[in-house]
């Protein structure tokens, strides 16, 4: 199915789509692999609010080594990959070590993510702080597009992110037919059982949480790439963290295109309203999704997608 | 794990932390090096952000009473905090209500507000999992942000009254808005425990956190129980948004500056546990101004929450809790 | 005083009680007796309203107890000590005997009440101000039962007040139950330790597997060969 929308999608691109739908598209693809990334730890209860660490560091740490070592994004993403492991691995091996599980694990990510986010502001002489900050542009020395990993074109956009989406989905699949969910699944249920079962708990915990971390980083710095500015704000702290976990639960945590669902209409959601009210209303879009929020969690806890396959499944059962 | 134990960590953290933070850097100050210990701005730096840990330990009272007594994060608590400093500012500075009337009202709608989110809300997620109350009070967050921004602006709002500050000695100044929150802040505390130990509501309260079923079997419903805690939550919230108002600006992002920092103040002072609640907060500010005083005010931060993350891996049942 | 007819009740998918029918007489010391997993903890769960009952009736003194909401029930006089006994373990004893004081109308005797509960078990009033998660477990089960009886009840419910305990406290415990008898209570009982609850009750009913096998006097139950080698070991 996700490969009969890519697709679809990619003939509309061929075809020839304004470049507003496309743009949205793109953003859209993007989030939806980080998206993707988080569902992975969060299906299996561990609710994290420190995604948006990861992301910043995927995003900043591409961009100060392009502008201040000219070093190639190629080169670049893999040590702000690595930079991103090495910290869920810091964090997360005695989180999980510790048993450090439920409200308290979403409280230490949740300072993680602070913690990221007020280094990025403190350092503010190389990153520009709050204000934001603008990887070099290609232009300025010649560079090619394919070393700054910087296209004018839409469309090679468009095919970078439906392919990383696409990867994000294949991986989303791998998970969820290995071993490894078997395990994570007796965690989440009963962690002393499944350690008392022969399962490695802080094992299998690190596993998908440097996968989730790898992801998460890496759409911080497609992100960043295509959109040539990040600050603070857009990359990390405690909003870009809930919005993750909110667009997910909303799309549904549970099914493989569920945090892409989520992003879809999360993010279309807010472009509608933006569009529509314009500026006199600043904030009713998220208000309207605050509420929706919400309305979700209590009425429809396992999210739109989750629910809308749940209730096919029952009617065919 | 008994009482000599917290008391070994605590001071060890005190000692370790003044050492660091305080006594080690000898501070280089227009060519002259002047030590640590005679330094009286680091004075002056150290009361302010002993001033500062009463503010957030106000901040964290109510979060921490609802934390404990219903075991359900609010993640919006912060944002409580805000509507509160926007009611007193509009009160006081657009109807032109007197400042104290204004408080009073910006706690009793507070207090409203507290009721409204347990009994829209929270009451019909009592018993789901920790993963959706949190994300139903982050819409919440999301919905009063925004709600504020619609309806107030994202300008930053002063409420232009200042009750200035007096010299405590000839170069140490102190501002009485801090100090009042100080104040406030003890007094709040000590009128909390007394309530919670003293009173029979209160000691229901403390035992339906620790047994929630139990207490039906005493004739105790809940509901009405969490109801009241959550109001109480909502005016302590509204205090705090009073102390507030005095020192900062308001807009409607102002929650996420101090939400996060007073979620960590609860767990690191042990849940539920008002008197850990009330030392972390002094850690923390104290963290702060340090961090601020020697580098820079978000580093402040940083260090902070660096200290959470690992004393959560020291020990995770919080500086005074107690493991269950 | 108490009567229940046809009871069923379970969790979620689960039935746990089939069809139960018992009586206790006022002034009657009923057992419930039966292996583990029987259904003994749900039917007094069910009878306090921490589970509904699914169809059935069930009265005290007359008055619908499925009608009435679980918080109310110890105001109709039915006060429960439960399974493990699940005192409030960082509040000190006096602050939990004061919590099963807490409907009104028995907060307004308190002070009587404190004083009734300490001449009882004067252990309790030493051990006034230390913490409930800090007592033995003997202790434990006498401040579970003086928190039952603050409430001032017609009708005690004892859910496996000897377990966990070692034998010698487990006499106590039961002399204890035959001490509260003498004051004019009713009580309901739930024992695996057949051979010694038989030994202070009036009655006893068998359950086993959600259903009531067999009811009749101790001293029938005692002499019956089934109960001895099932639940005697004789």
């Amino acid at each position: 199915m996700a490969l009969a929308i890519a697709g679809v999608l990619v003939v509309a691109a061929i075809v020839g789509l304004p470049p507003y739908p496309l743009h949205i598209m793109i953003v859209i693809l993007i989030w939806a692999f980080t998206y993707t990334g988080w569902s992975l730890m969060g299906r299996f209860g561990l609710v994290s609010l420190g995604h948006g660490a990861f992301m910043g560091i995927g995003a900043y740490v591409t961009a100060l080594l392009w502008n201040y070592g000219g070093l190639t994004p190629w080169l670049g993403i893999p040590v702000a990959l690595a930079c991103a492991v090495l910290l869920a691995v810091v964090v997360g091996y005695p989180c999980f070590r510790f048993r450090i599980t439920g409200h308290y694990f979403a409280l230490v990510t949740l300072a993680l993510s602070e913690v990221v986010r007020q280094t990025i502001i403190a350092t503010r002489d190389h990153t520009g702080g709050s204000l934001g900050f603008t990887p070099t542009p290609k232009g300025n020395d010649d560079t090619p597009s394919i070393i700054a990993l910087q296209f004018d074109e839409k469309e090679t956009w468009f095919v970078i992110a439906i392919v990383v989406w696409l990867a994000g989905l294949a991986i989303w699949r791998l998970v969820d037919r290995s071993m490894i969910r078997y395990a994570l699944d007796a965690i989440s249920e009963d962690e002393d059982s499944a350690a008392a079962a022969g399962i490695n708990v802080t094992r299998e915990k690190l596993k998908i949480t440097m996968i989730s971390a790898v992801m998460t980083a890496l759409g911080g710095a497609l992100y960043m790439q295509y959109q040539l500015f990040i600050s603070p704000d857009t990359v990390s702290g405690i909003a870009i963290s809930l919005q993750i976990v909110f667009a997910v639960v909303t799309g549904g945590i549970f099914v493989q295109l569920g945090p892409t669902f989520g992003a879809v209409i999360t993010l279309l959601l807010a472009e509608i309203l933006r569009v529509q009210i314009g500026t006199d209303a600043v904030g009713l879009d998220n208000a309207i999704y605050g509420i929706a929020l919400v309305l979700f969690i209590i009425f429809l806890p396992k999210g739109i997608l989750g629910s809308l396959i749940d209730r096919f499944a029952t009617r065919r059962g | 794990m008994g009482r000599l134990d917290t008391g070994r960590i605590l001071a060890t953290l005190a000692v370790i932390m003044f050492a660091c933070l305080a006594y080690v850097p000898t501070i280089v100050r227009e060519g002259d090096i002047v030590f640590a210990l005679t330094d009286v701005y680091l004075y002056e730096t150290m009361i302010n952000g002993l001033l500062l840990g009463g503010v957030l330990a106000l901040l964290s009272l109510g979060l921490n009473l609802i934390f404990g007594v219903i075991d359900v994060v609010w993640i919006c608590y912060a944002e409580v905090v805000m509507l509160g400093m926007y009611a007193i500012f509009y009160c006081h500075t657009v109807f032109g209500l007197p400042l104290i009337p204004s408080m009073m009202i910006g706690i009793a709608l507070t207090a409203v507000l507290g009721y409204a989110i347990h009994y829209l809300v929270i009451r019909h997620l009592v018993n789901a999992q920790p993963i959706n109350q949190l994300l139903a009070t982050g819409g919440l967050l999301f919905f009063f942000q925004s709600a504020a921004t619609l309806a107030f602006g994202i300008e930053f709002r002063n409420l232009g009254v200042s009750l200035g500050s007096f010299a405590l000695t000839q170069d140490i100044y102190v501002s009485w808005a801090r100090l009042a929150a100080f104040a406030t802040a003890a007094i709040c505390v000590l009128g909390l425990y007394l309530f919670l130990t003293r009173s029979y509501t209160g000691t229901a309260i403390r035992a339906i956190s620790q047994d929630r079923e139990i207490m039906t079997l005493m004739g105790v419903q809940q509901g009405r129980m969490y109801l009241m805690t959550s109001a109480i939550g909502g005016g302590l919230a509204g205090l705090a948004a009073c102390l507030l108002v005095l020192q900062y600006d308001v807009h409607p992002f102002v929650g996420l500056s101090f939400g996060p920092i007073a979620f960590m103040i609860c767990v690191l002072g042990g849940l539920g546990n008002m008197v850990g609640g009330f030392i972390a907060a002094f850690i923390f500010s104290e963290l702060i101004a340090l961090g601020g005083y020697h580098f820079d005010i978000e580093w402040g931060y940083v260090f902070a929450f660096v200290f959470f993350i690992v004393m959560m891996f020291i020990r995770p049942e919080g500086l005074l809790g107690k493991r269950s | 005083m108490l009567a229940l007819s046809g009871v069923d009740a379970g969790y979620g998918s689960f039935q746990a009680l089939f069809d139960c029918t018992l009586e206790v007489r006022t002034g009657e010391a009923v057992a419930v007796i039966g292996p583990n997993g029987a259904g003994k903890t749900t039917l007094m769960r069910v009878i306090s309203g921490l589970i509904p009952a699914r169809s059935g009736t069930m009265t005290m003194q007359d008055l619908d107890l499925v009608a009435t909401p679980p918080h109310d029930i110890i105001r109709l006089g039915i006060a429960h000590v439960p399974e493990n006994r699940r005192l409030f373990p960082r509040m000190t004893v006096e602050d939990n005997l004061r919590m099963g004081a807490y409907i009104p109308m028995a907060r307004a005797r308190f002070g009587e009440r404190l004083e009734f509960v300490y001449d009882l078990f004067p252990r309790m009033r030493e051990r006034r101000n230390q913490l409930a998660g800090t007592l033995s477990g003997g202790e434990q089960q006498m401040c579970a039962i003086g928190r039952a009886l603050m409430s001032g009840p017609k009708l005690l419910l004892l859910d496996e007040p000897s377990a966990g305990l070692a034998p010698v406290v487990v006499e106590r415990i039961f002399e204890l139950i035959r001490v509260i008898r003498e004051r004019d209570l009713t009580v309901l009982i739930v024992e695996q330790n057949v051979q010694q609850v038989l030994q202070v009750v009036d009655r006893a009913y068998v359950l086993e597997a959600g259903s009531i096998r067999m009811s009749g006097s101790a001293r029938e139950l005692s002499d019956n060969e089934e109960v001895r080698r099932l639940y005697m070991g004789l």
